[in-house]
């Protein structure tokens, strides 16, 4: 049986894969942020996940206005990096698990979230800054990736309580699937930021840090925010949060928290970071560290 | 196992609350319809050939488009939150940011009161704090309860 042994969320902004690329993500300005990704690097390798399911948003690359899906699950075999204006990442294509993906688009579906499928796409930041944070720079990622894309771009996307109820059911399709895998789910995009009009540059650490604190333990208040209070509080973007939801909603009653880190700016935005366990007796390492005690097999 | 919240929100009360953030224009259905051409416009730049084409004669190349006039000056003028206003979005106009070459944060300081070095010294402060921009309605009714004060 697949079992969801982690979920991890991180922020996605574009500028860190430049960092990442160009090699200056030790510098003064991108140094303090990569650093509190350390932790995670060292932590996923002796994780080794079978499978990511990576939660983010398309910021108008493989989709354009003609078609605006709220909820698609990636089931194809292999995806490039989007060309974003300026020439692809040069980062490995991301290999798809069409086995799991397809599984799961026919478990949510009959669980009453009708998803729409994608078999063939380009993915763009928002899913390959997220691998670059977590794997570093390899010659082919670590793992195989179902990308799941939420629109939170068009009003309205999502609300925050249909996003934990599709992680809950996530978590339903990956456990009735026979293969034995080792599955993560990744919640990207946020935290506080503006990228438009007069308000831009709105950042609000404490509520960002409440935020944080309501993915761990037992409490699910954070699905009862409604749109405006991300709006009003994070900024017109910070509505990305609603993805991390889905992530928190997959990992069952409880979390407990691994590693934590949040950094202020990266260019307009927040920077939050969390790993995360599921804590309802499925037996997994709490020490959090797992680095160098048994990992999750 | 799933869980469902039965509550709901009314849509016009929703749409309401979207227009109630002072210097913000919410991506709503409204916009998007009102902005498709500027943002599938914008998208087209995703085109190294028609990048090309734009930067060769932008005036020629929006007019294969059905922009309106006004759509069309508010490009050219680079006014972002005018083209904000006209139903454009930033994810869409930042092909345009980056066919002219300029960093996302740079173009997102030109919708603000501010440079781009003072926007940036802003940010490595921490931003810009939400206090007083929470809401449109809020910040009347303190203005109009300090007015009867006096």
């Amino acid at each position: 049986m697949a079992r969801i042994t982690a979920g991890v969320a991180s922020s996605h902004v574009p500028l860190l894969g430049v960092a990442s690329d160009f090699n200056k993500d030790r510098d003064e300005y991108f140094g303090p942020i990569f650093a509190g990704y350390d932790w995670t690097r060292a932590w996923e390798e002796a994780e080794k996940p079978d499978v990511v399911i990576l939660v983010y948003n398309d910021h108008a690359s493989a989709f354009d206005m003609k078609i605006i899906p709220t909820f698609a699950i990636g089931c194809g075999e292999r995806y490039k990096s989007a060309d974003e204006g300026w020439g692809p990442r040069a980062v490995p294509d991301v290999e798809g698990h069409p086995d799991l993906a397809w599984h799961m688009a026919q478990s949510l579906i009959l669980d009453e979230f009708d998803m729409t499928i994608i078999n063939e796409m380009d993915v763009d930041h928002g899913l390959t800054v997220p691998l670059s944070m977590m794997f570093g720079k390899p010659d082919a990622w670590p793992c195989k990736v179902v990308p799941l894309a939420v629109n939170v771009v068009t009003y309205p996307p999502p609300s925050g309580n249909r996003c934990w109820a599709l992680g809950e059911a996530i978590r339903k399709a990956v456990e009735s699937f026979p293969e034995d895998l080792n599955v993560q789910v990744w919640g990207t995009g946020g935290m506080s930021h503006q990228l438009q009009g007069p308000r831009a540059g709105l950042i609000n650490r404490e509520w960002d840090n409440m935020f944080l604190d309501g993915l761990i333990g037992e409490s699910d208040h954070l699905r009862r925010i409604p749109h405006i209070e991300y709006l009003r509080e994070t900024g017109s973007e910070g509505i990305e949060l609603v993805m991390w939801l889905i992530m928190r909603g997959a990992l069952g009653k409880k979390t407990h928290a691994l590693h934590r880190h949040y950094h202020v700016p990266c260019s307009n935005t927040a920077i939050g970071h969390l790993v995360l366990r599921p804590d309802n007796g499925e037996g997994l390492d709490m020490t959090g560290s797992g680095v160098t005690a048994i990992a999750a097999e | 196992m799933i869980t469902e919240d039965p509550k709901h929100q009314d849509i016009h009360e929703y749409l309401a609350e979207m227009e109630d953030i002072p210097g913000t224009r919410v991506f709503t259905a409204a916009r998007a319809r009102k902005g498709y051409h500027i943002n599938q416009f914008s998208m087209s730049l995703m085109n190294a050939e028609n990048r090309a084409r734009f930067k060769a004669d932008e005036r020629a190349y929006m007019d294969e488009w059905p922009l309106t006039e006004d759509q069309k000056q508010a490009l050219l003028a680079r006014d972002y939150n005018r083209c904000l206003d006209l139903g454009g979005n930033v994810y869409f106009l930042s092909k345009l940011f980056s066919t002219d070459g300029i960093p996302f944060a740079e173009a997102v300081s030109t919708m603000t009161d501010m440079k781009f070095p003072e926007y940036r010294e802003m940010m490595m402060r921490g931003g810009r704090s939400p206090e007083g921009v929470r809401s449109i309605k809020a910040n009347e009714a303190a203005a109009a309860a300090k007015k009867e004060d006096r």
